[in-house]
């Protein structure tokens, strides 16, 4: 459905997107994922038509947006980042501008009827786009998107500045339009990705860092070894305890103190839980454990890892940092994963030359 | 293009703009009318109308300030470029809703002339004697109407271009009086000018040298083709802004 190949965007000097492909199937919604600055809104921009690219080519539908842009965009609904609004129209008027301004030719009353059911906007389809709470003029937006039923929606950080229940209620409404849609959106909030998208594709600098399944990324996650303790006792013998117990892979005292229980950090060997057994060895000891937290490997985590290699910011995130580069752990997993699969592709490939030859 | 023509022609209404630039330019007309035909009682409008052209120095940038720089500021031209409308089908719009507005004020300030057909219509009767013609000259209304019509137009073509490059709508009217304003007194420089070749460069630009045909009723081609020029140009030069922030 959408196809981009090799694409470059050079501001001056300055390089926004760095030669990124990806194709989107149809009925798939795919997370543009990176920190500001990334060059997501930039893809954006130029899937929609609204900029060029340096080289490289965009298609949707099978039509090349910079070479047939008007029949290429008929098969787009964009929402930018900041919706655009004319403040003193009516969401009428506003919402009857864009389907004439769009060439819809779909019944308009009952058209812009479903898309105000959909989105929820009727009860405020009378007022003047001025006097709406931030919410509503987003809604708005995301409605003048819908207008034609485009196969392709585009948005762009679709949660920005929401609150909580109107944030999980766009969610909501993002995945029900990837049942007819092909959606793609862009946010740098990995929950967000995880809740609604099919695939995530990472980006940072202009270039893409992974691109993989949600479900791939999220087993990961769940793939849970790393346990913060709070335990009760000699800080210098508990930890000598944890580092020899067996099925711990890594243990570290975190300068963290609760009154006279100090915390630490153990990481244990895949496939053994060793909450039970340290329990009991604790409890032998006379060292009362006070608190377990499953640390996980959040999205975070790995957003960071993979974004950020060069530069962590502050002195929790280098030592995390550090203790994840020390230990054999889950994100070099996810990269072997990633790894396995480009050669098990290239292998297919080298069959299907092997065929060829025969 | 006519959805993008419709909303403009409707914000010109919803905000006062367009009240404001009907009444003041009705008002003006009238005035005009009253200090320079009636006020030398007589029948000659030509004078009229080549003060009327000094009244586009504030008006037009008031019809024109907003089109893009008010887009540009509320990120809506996102929307305009990225809907299936091409950069023409979009500067066209805003340029005859600008134009229609402005065609119509003109059209309605030709009420003025009534006054002056009826005084005409009373002093031939009160005549004993027939003479051949006396009242306004119809040419010369008809001929100025579509002169100052021409005019107009190559200045909103200016101020939507000027329009285009900014997103401040204060900055966009100033820059574009300054530019009408040159452009309608250049001829003035040029009568302290010898040198005959500056003298023909400077009438190149001079809005009002090609005016005065019009005044005797009589439609010089040759004008007509340079204010619809300036119009292209100016309209060309909007669509070549849009096209180059697209690929710069």
């Amino acid at each position: 459905m959408i196809k981009i190949d090799h694409l470059v965007k050079n501001y001056g000097s300055n390089c926004a997107v760095d030669d990124v492909s990806f194709e989107v199937e149809k009925g798939e919604i795919v997370g543009l994922l990176g920190p500001n600055g990334a060059g997501k809104s930039t893809t954006m921009n130029i899937l929609t038509g609204y900029l060029s690219a340096t080289s490289g080519s965009v298609s949707i539908a099978g039509l090349d947006v910079l070479e047939n842009p008007l029949e290429a965009k008929k098969h787009i609904g964009y929402l930018p980042e900041q919706p655009p609004l004319y403040l003193d129209m009516t969401v009428e008027e506003y919402l009857i501008f864009n389907y004439n301004l769009k060439n819809c030719k779909l019944n308009r009353d009952k058209h812009l009827a479903e898309i105000c059911d959909v989105v929820k906007i009727t009860d405020v389809y009378k007022r003047v786009i001025k006097h709406l709470s931030k919410g509503y003029r987003q809604r708005v937006g995301i409605a003048q998107a819908l207008i034609g039923s485009p196969e392709v929606i585009i948005f762009d950080e679709p949660t920005v500045g929401l609150d909580p229940k109107q944030i999980i209620e766009v969610r909501n409404l993002i995945r029900t339009l990837g049942r007819d849609h092909t959606v793609i959106l862009s946010t740098h909030i990995l929950q967000e990705v995880q809740a609604v998208c099919d695939r995530i594709v990472i980006i940072n600098k202009g270039k893409i860092v992974a691109d993989e399944k949600t479900e791939n990324i999220t087993r990961a996650v769940e793939n849970n070894r790393r346990f913060n303790l709070k335990i009760c006792g000699p800080q210098k013998e508990v930890l000598a305890m944890l580092k020899a117990k067996p099925g711990i892979v890594y243990a570290e005292l975190l300068a963290q103190r609760d009154g006279e229980a100090y915390t630490y950090m153990i990481e244990s060997e895949v496939g053994i839980d060793v909450r039970k057994s340290l329990f009991y060895t604790l409890a032998e000891k006379n060292w009362p454990l006070i608190g377990m937290e499953a640390l996980g490997m959040s999205l975070e985590d790995i957003f960071i890892t993979i974004v950020d290699q060069s530069a962590p910011k502050n002195r929790y995130e280098r030592k995390a940092q550090r203790s994840r580069n020390q230990r054999s752990s889950i994100e070099t997993e996810v990269a072997k994963n990633m790894v396995a699969k480009n050669e098990k592709k290239e292998a297919e490939l080298s069959d299907l030359f092997d065929d060829d030859k025969k | 293009m006519f959805a993008i023509y419709k909303k403009e022609l409707r914000s010109y209404f919803i905000n006062a703009i367009g009240y404001v630039y009907m009444g003041v330019f009705l008002a003006i007309a009238a005035l005009l009318l009253c200090y320079t035909t009636l006020g030398s009682s007589s029948y000659d409008t030509s004078t009229y109308f080549t003060f009327m052209l000094f009244t586009f120095i504030i008006l037009i940038p008031l019809l024109t300030m907003k089109l893009f720089a008010e887009e540009k500021k509320l990120r809506t031209e996102q929307l305009l470029l990225t809907a299936p409308v091409t950069i023409w089908g979009m500067v066209l719009g805003k340029f005859f809703a600008a134009a229609t507005i402005f065609v119509s004020s003109v059209l309605i300030s030709c009420i003025n002339f009534f006054p002056l057909y009826s005084i005409a219509s009373d002093e031939r009767a009160s005549l004993e004697y027939s003479v051949v013609h006396i009242g306004p000259s119809t040419a010369t209304i008809v001929g100025c109407t579509i002169g100052i019509v021409l005019v107009g137009f190559a200045f909103i073509a200016i101020g939507m271009f000027v329009s285009s490059l900014t997103e401040n709508q204060l900055a966009a009217a100033v820059i574009s009086i300054s530019i009408i304003v040159v452009m309608l007194l250049l001829n003035v420089l040029n009568n302290y000018i010898d040198t005959y070749a500056i003298r023909v460069v400077i009438d190149w630009f001079c809005v009002l040298s090609r005016f005065s045909s019009f005044s005797y009723g009589y439609i010089d081609l040759g004008s007509v083709f340079y204010y619809l020029s300036i119009t292209g140009v100016f309209l060309l030069l909007t669509v070549r802004v849009y096209d180059k922030r697209r690929w710069g």
